[in-house]
């Protein structure tokens, strides 16, 4: 997805960025062991299955709902949207993942649905860590589980301030860092490094533009 | 004196069809501008007479797009931004930024890198408590220690300077271990530094520990207890000081952590006074850390086997570390080029933040000011 980047200032990322898209299998071959026949896949490590008594009693529960992944030692869990408040509850009240370190999302704007939203949550008691990751289109909406961990809230309104996505029953879904009336979500892949909301500023900051 | 119309309108609560305003409850607003708030934070206080009945925070105002820059520059370019996010503990977030991406490469950095990381990065957290201790006293009426803490935090930023050639925004530290070689004397200073300060900590606790003022102001002040706490992820010493004895560098050790003897202070009440006292254990628990550290550093490289493009494979990756304010992590997907593709900082001042309006209600508003400051945040990283 590097094409999507629009970077029209700086002229070193440019070059180091067309480069490797163009020459992907001949760059990733010097690093990687002898591994020349991956046509689509650039060489180094994928997701494996993740296997554990938590995967295997909510697998047999919620069957294919559930994608479970190890990445670099690192596990995931890859739900449903419609799984989403169930899974989250039962981690927190089945599992002791007690304290969710962050929620987040990640905009892919050529997949019918567009988002990724992630959760990462840790466990005192376990002392591990698991993401679970759900996939929505544009404008659709999420269950907010801000009555799962009070955290939640900043975050949530983080999310909704960065990528304009709604989670519902969430107390007071309003921007966070950008100032109320901004137009856009910044994090989205479609909203350059240089754009602004012009109006907002010329009529709160009355000068031309922030830039 | 006279006013202009339009003026005095304003003024005129008594509006004969409109119930009467509820002259006990007031809305004030403190900040942005307020030196107590440390930075631009702005606080919205309903109050009950001098009573807290509930807070707001309003953030943002140093937003820069920290994670709309990353996506686009290289993994390299990005490098010295974070810096700029928690600018008084620059070598922390430098290092979790770094060990992120080298996890995500699968290469990891030299053991003589890991241990100048380990050096730098206590020093660093010591200069980032003297500072809290210094500007959250004075917020409370203790003038001295500032002066104290800023006299001593000075000797570690000399060494910074002497070893990078900056003294905040160090940029120590590259994707796969250390720019530079230590500078000939580095292990003198460094051992010169914990002779000097061991003394020192014990004088800013002559001045506040059993100092009755200090004790009025704090104790029973912002009181979080253990499972709000964790509820809110709140994390860093105001977890600690709640009785939750977790700290990443035991939990999931990084960088030489695991090599190191040391002891993860906490308290018992959750107020103000004790995340004082588990900062300053922590302080002296860093000093313990770094006398291992540059007693033990090893021979050999300090760059890894690197390439000179960064270009991690297609994947994901969380990495945290424990910065002086709590958690601090990274969640980095990589599409297989030289930029990330969605750069994610998880701030622990920002998380923190949150556990503010729980932790001031009943109280006082001189008390908002003692809580703000005793959760150390600092607005570069709040709003990144």
């Amino acid at each position: 997805m590097a094409e999507e980047v629009k970077t029209p200032a700086p002229p070193p990322p440019p070059e180091g960025e067309k480069k490797p898209a163009a020459e992907k299998p001949a760059a990733a071959a010097p690093a990687a062991p002898a591994k020349p026949a991956a046509p689509a896949k650039p060489a180094g490590p994928v997701p494996v299955p993740w296997t554990s008594p938590l995967v295997e009693k909510y697998r047999s529960q919620y069957g294919s709902g559930l994608d479970p992944l190890t990445y670099l030692g690192q596990n995931y869990l890859s739900v449903d949207r419609s799984l989403i408040p169930d899974i989250l509850r039962l981690l927190r009240d089945e599992e002791q993942f007690d304290y969710c370190v962050d929620i987040t999302a990640v905009h892919y704007p050529k997949r019918e649905k567009q988002f990724d939203v992630v959760w990462i949550l840790y466990s005192f008691p376990r002392n591990e860590r698991v993401r679970v990751k759900t996939q929505i289109a544009d404008g659709a909406s999420i269950p907010s589980s801000v009555s799962i961990w009070a955290t939640a809230n900043w975050l949530e309104r983080e999310v909704f301030d960065m990528f304009g996505i709604k989670f519902d029953g969430h107390p007071d879904l309003k921007r966070i860092l950008l100032p109320d009336g901004w137009n856009g979500y910044p994090l989205r892949k479609d909203y350059g490094i240089l754009q602004q909301d012009k109006e907002w500023v010329q009529i709160n900051l009355g000068i031309e533009s922030g830039q | 004196m006279s006013f202009p119309a339009n003026d005095r309108t304003n003024l005129e609560l008594e509006t004969p069809d409109k119930p009467y305003l509820d002259s006990n409850e007031l809305i004030i607003n403190m900040g942005p501008q307020h030196p107590a708030t440390h930075g631009v934070l702005r606080v919205i206080l309903k109050l009950d007479g001098e009573k807290v009945l509930g807070t707001e925070c309003v953030i943002g105002y140093l937003h820069r797009g920290v994670e709309k820059i990353a996506e686009n520059r290289t993994y390299t370019m990005f490098n010295p931004y974070v810096d700029r996010m928690d600018y008084v503990a620059a070598v922390s977030n430098g290092l979790g930024y770094c060990e992120a991406v080298e996890k995500l490469m699968n290469v990891e950095a030299p053991a003589r890198a890991k241990y100048i990381r380990v050096i730098l990065t206590e020093l660093n957290r010591i200069a980032s408590h003297q500072l809290w201790l210094g500007t959250h006293a004075l917020d409370i009426g203790a003038m001295t220690p500032l002066f104290y803490t800023f006299r001593d935090r000075e000797e570690i930023l000399k060494i910074f300077e002497k070893y990078c050639g900056a003294r905040l925004t160090t940029h120590a530290f590259r994707i796969g271990g250390c720019q530079y070689e230590t500078y000939a004397g580095f292990e003198k200073d460094v051992k010169n530094f914990l002779t000097f300060v061991a003394p020192k900590i014990d004088e800013y606790e002559t001045l506040l520990t059993t100092n009755r003022i200090w004790l009025e102001r704090t104790r029973n002040v912002g009181v979080i207890s253990a499972a709000d706490a964790i509820a809110l992820g709140v994390t860093g010493p105001v977890l600690r000081a709640s009785g939750v004895q977790w700290d990443l560098r035991k939990a999931q050790p990084y960088a030489a952590y695991s090599e190191f003897d040391f002891e993860i202070p906490i308290g018992t009440n959750g107020d103000t006074y004790d995340r004082y006292l588990v900062r300053m254990v922590e302080m002296r628990q860093s000093l313990r850390i770094i006398e291992q550290a540059v007693n033990g550093i090893p021979e050999g490289p300090i760059m890894g086997k690197v390439p000179k493009v960064i270009k991690p494979p297609v994947g994901e990756i969380y990495h945290s570390i424990e910065a002086p304010k709590g958690e601090l992590g990274y969640f980095i997907v990589s599409d297989g080029s030289t930029q990330p593709y969605r750069l994610r900082v998880r701030p622990p001042s920002f998380v923190n933040l949150q556990a503010l309006d729980i932790m001031v209600r009943g109280m006082l508003v001189a008390d908002v000011v003692a809580v703000i400051g005793t959760l150390d945040i600092v607005l570069g990283e709040v709003d990144r």
